[in-house]
Formats: C-alpha cells, structure tokens, sequence
C-alpha cells in the first residue's frame, strides 16, 4: 500500500469497509428494501409469472392483514411463546451458571461438555431427535413418564411445551456459558466478603452476583429475545409447518407459509415487516439502555 | 496469544477461598445428574441410528443395544447423491466462513483503529443487522436470485448467509482487535512495516483465535439452514445440501426413524468436531464480546 506513511489517510477505514458493506447492501438493506416494496403491491403468482403486471395497493394488504382474526392470534402465541422461552432458559442458564461455580473441575467439565453437545446441535437435528424422544409410539419419555400413547404434538398447548424444551435445551447453553464467564471475572474478594458475611447462594446472587453482571444479563436477554422471536426451524420441523389446523403457527412460520404455500407473496413480506419493526424496537430498547449507561460503543 | 481477561474452561484459575459446605457434594451431583440429561437427547440420537430396525420400533425402546447395526447408515449413504450433498453443504458452509471471517476481519479494523465519520452509526447498524429475521426475508431474497440466474446454485446459499453472518461476525471480532494494543502498531510503523504489512502479519495473527471463535457462530447458520436450500434450490437436486437428505426419510405415512436419525448424527458431527475445536476459544470470544 502507498499510503504506508500517512497515518490515516481519510479513506483507508472505507476501503476495509467496502467489502462488507457491498454485501450487507446488496444482500440484506436492498432485500429489506424490497420485503416493503412488495409488501405494498398486489403480488401473487400472476406477477411473479409475469401474467399481469404488480398494481399498488397502499396499505390494503396491511388492511387485509391487520382484518384477519388469525393474524393476531399468531401474533399473540408468538409473543408468550417467545416470552416463556426467554424466561425459561434464562432461569435455567443462570441458575446452572451460578451451580458451575459450586463445583469442581470434573462435573464442570462434564456440564460444560453436554452443554456445549447441545449448543452445536444444529437447530434441525435437534427438533428431529426431540420428536422422537416425545414419540407417542416409540419415544422413550411417554414410557418414563407412564404416558401411554399420548400424542404431543396432537394438542395446542402440549405441542408448543415440547418445541420449548427443545429451545431451551439447545439455547440455555449460551446464557450459561456466558454468565458463567461473567461471574468468573467477579473479583473473587467481592465473594468472598458476602460469604464470610454469612450470605446465601440466593442472597449472593441478588445482591451481589446479578447487579455486578447486569450488562452480561442485558446483553443474553435480548439476544434470546431476538432469537425467541423469530423461531422457525423448531416450529417448522417439530410441528410440521405449523401444527394441527396451524395451532402452533408463529410469526415467522405464518409468513412464509403465507409466501411460499399459498402464493400470496404480498401478505407475506407485510407480515415480515410486522416482525421487522417489532424486533428493531426491541434493539432500540437495547440501545436506550447501553447508552444511559454511558458506555461508548 | 489470547486476548487479555479471557477465561479458560479447561484450566479454571484455582478460587483458593472456596469455601466448604456440606452442599458442595449434592451441587456436583446435581450437575453430573443434568449433565447426562443434557447429554441424553445426542446419546439417544446415536444409539437409534445404530439400532436394528427391529429395536427402533419397538414400543419397549431400551436405553442401550445389544446388536448395534449400520443398516441406518446404509440407507442414508445408499440415497442417490448423498455424498454430494454432504459435499455441498461443506462447501456452502465453508465459502462462507472463510469469506465472512477475511471480510469482517478488515471491517472490525475500521471500526476500531479508527476514528472517522458516521462510525458510531455504522456500529449501531451492524448492531440492528444481527435482530433482522433472516425467513422474513426470503421472499425478496427469492426474486433478488431468480432475476440475477442464480437459483438452483449453490451461489444461492453462500452469498445471504454471508450476508447474515457478517454483522455479528463484526460486532465481536471488534472485542478482539481492541485487545490488541495500539502500541504494537506504533512500533511497527517505526520499523517501517506498511500497513497492509501490519494488517495480516502482525494483526490477522493475534487476532485469529477471535475468528476461530466467531467463525463457529457463521458456520453453524449456514451449515444449519434448511429453508434457502428448500425455496432457493427448488429443480436442479445435485445442488441440494444435507437437510434434504435428512427429510427425505420423513414420510407422511410411517417415518423412518432409523434412517432420521442416521442422517441426523451424520448432520450433527461435523457441528460437533467444529466446536470442540474451538471451545476454549469460544467461551474467552463471548466474554470479550461482551464485556466491552
């Protein structure tokens, strides 16, 4: 490089950036670009065969969307469901975090290692395995449990239980490897000092453990909050596109099949955008947060 | 060389003051006890692949095998294409984790050895990036590929998920471009290194155990993904990866459980070689990501 000398050069930053941002433009702002563009069009199989020409619609199709009774029961299912498998495996990760620190090295390293097992599970494999084991015929939990042959999947509620342990299972691994390393950077004297103050473990965490890791807590939240929200595999394969009479339909599931299955592309990408802002005002919050406290990005 | 203030799970700094309670025994066996429960769905994925058809359909299914056999893995293997499949998937995958790891290694050196405009606004943006909900958008994604011809290849897969791993990619290799200091720059300045010079004999080098770390996050989305294979590689199969070999053994009358769950250890392995791999280097990336 010829500007070897000159310090900063005001546009050698760009050229590091231009790669990156040549494929995030191409490949995910103008796509985004385009979920809204379609989302305002009449946009079906004729005008994607190119039998008729795409007619602006303003916001009917959001008219149309925002009309149909389904669409906020699916949005409603998507909100608890992603809220009760954000609260479970945060529950479950801190709580297996905080037991990490109780232990010696051999559980450590075992927990660590089944952790880490489902962690890598990839998210399709994962829902495959955890239909099986809930298999009314040949799953061995319905014989531990002593349930006979009772069908998961057949029920609204059950089947959305079952697609949340597979949730949990493969994401508490994330929140607790993470706070895990949060409470190992706590000076070990801050520990101590609530120990020899008598405190216990559920003292120590609250009043200790968990304001010390309040950044680490903030950052998991709201990354499971975003990866909760938007499920799809789980759902998809588990519940096999949807459910029985698409009970178990989320957000994300909804849109495509509402794509990809009927054709109605329109209907679609505006469902897409629905999910779009609601997440980025998730991030927002998140934002608001890390800068009242004042750290620099 | 780790960055600073990263943590090792294999070798804990002794807490020389912890202190001994009765407790301690139950909490180690409560952790071997949800350690073999975590562990169990991956045990059980494996045992029923090696399990004689006979066994696994059988409504008494027991938690081991006298007769292990390779019949599930025959029939996976013995499905037309199967290594090409697998083939391709690696392929996808690995295109993209080479590529987002060189693309957000320079991006990362922008946005933390310098200061310039709108650099705030760019790390928010990468920020939002990450929450964007990848289905959602396969829909433009679909037409973006078919009017540029590149439905029914591979180009297909790598190029939205090098799209979609490149803004965490970025966001958390910054962490570990930070921990280098900048002193180290300076002094290769004055032994008359060049930039580029710097960049990638110097930098790239300490910064890689930070890629080796991100690159599990890139590899595992790519390597997962299903729904691009299904929508983008709709006519042309030899272009198909392995989440299509795995459905295949879905049936709408009886599903083939053996051959589900041979495809699925097949599936799941590579994942698993990969982050044991890197594991140490993933839990000192996360706390670097995190902390700053």
């Amino acid at each position: 490089m010829t500007a070897a000398r000159l310090r900063h050069p005001r546009w050698t930053p760009w050229l590091y950036l231009l790669p990156a941002l040549a494929v995030l433009v191409a490949l995910l702002v103008y796509p985004i670009y385009q979920l809204g563009l379609i989302s305002f069009l009449e946009y079906t199989q004729a005008q994607v065969s190119g039998g008729q020409p795409t007619s602006f619609q303003g916001l009917a199709n959001y008219a149309t969307l925002f009309g149909d009774g389904e669409f906020w029961r699916v949005l409603l299912a998507t909100v608890l469901f992603a809220a009760a498998c954000v609260l479970s495996t945060l529950l479950v990760g801190c709580a297996l975090a905080v037991l990490l620190t109780r232990v010696r090295a051999l559980p450590r390293l075992l927990l660590m290692l089944a952790a880490l097992g489902a962690w890598a599970t990839p998210a399709i494999t994962g829902s495959t395995v955890w239909v099986f084991l809930f298999d009314p015929d040949f799953g061995p939990v319905n014989r531990v449990l002593g349930l006979g042959d009772f069908s998961w999947t057949y029920g609204r509620y059950s089947a959305f239980a079952l697609v949340l342990f597979e949730v949990v299972w493969c994401s508490f691994p994330f929140v607790m490897v993470t706070v895990y390393a949060g409470i190992r950077a706590i000076p070990s004297e801050v520990l101590e000092a609530a120990a020899l103050d008598g405190a216990s473990q559920w003292r120590t965490w609250r009043s200790v453990m968990a304001p010390m890791l309040r950044p680490i807590l903030l950052v998991v939240t709201i990354q499971s909050i975003i990866w909760d929200f938007k499920i799809f595999t789980q759902i998809y394969v588990m519940t096999n596109g949807g459910g029985i009479a698409r009970q178990n339909l989320v957000l994300n599931v909804y849109a495509y099949q509402k794509a990809f299955a009927s054709s109605q592309y329109s209907l679609g990408s505006a469902i897409g955008v629905v999910m779009l802002l609601i997440l980025l005002a998730v991030t927002l919050v998140h934002l608001r947060i890390v800068r009242r406290q004042g750290e620099e990005l | 060389m780790s960055p600073p203030g990263t943590f090792h799970m294999r070798s804990p700094r002794a807490r020389r003051l912890r202190i001994r309670r009765p407790g301690r025994l139950a909490a180690e066996a409560a952790a071997v006890l949800i350690a073999a429960l975590v562990a169990f769905p991956l045990y059980w994925m494996v045992l029923s692949a090696f399990k004689p058809a006979g066994e696994i359909q059988s409504t008494e299914p027991r938690p081991w095998t006298l007769d292990p056999s390779l019949d599930a893995f025959r029939r996976v293997f013995a499905q037309q294409d199967f290594g090409r499949y697998f083939l391709n998937s690696l392929l996808v995958a690995g295109t993209v984790v080479v590529a987002s790891a060189l693309i957000a290694f320079l991006a990362a050196v922008a946005v933390t050895r310098f200061r310039f405009r709108f650099r705030t606004t760019l790390l928010i943006m990468f920020l939002v990036a990450q929450m964007v909900p990848v289905e959602a958008l396969t829909i433009p994604l679909f037409f973006l590929m078919r009017d540029f011809g590149q439905l029914n290849t591979l180009g297909s897969l790598i190029l939205p998920h090098l799209a979609f791993s490149l803004p965490f990619a970025i966001w958390m290799l910054r962490g570990f471009v930070k921990a280098v200091p900048e002193a180290l720059e300076e002094q290769a300045a004055i032994d008359g290194a060049s930039r580029a010079r710097f960049l990638w004999r110097i930098l790239f080098p300490l910064v890689f155990p930070g890629l080796a770390a991100t690159s599990v996050f890139s590899f595992i989305s790519t390597w997962n993904d299903f729904l691009f294979a299904k929508s983008f590689l709709i006519s042309d199969v030899s272009q198909s990866t392995l989440p299509m070999a795995l459905l295949v053994f879905f049936k709408p009358d009886e599903n083939d459980w053996g051959g589900i769950m041979a495809a699925s250890t097949v599936m799941t392995v590579p994942v698993l070689v990969f982050f044991v791999l890197v594991q140490r280097r993933l839990v000192s990336g996360l706390g670097g990501a995190v902390k700053d």
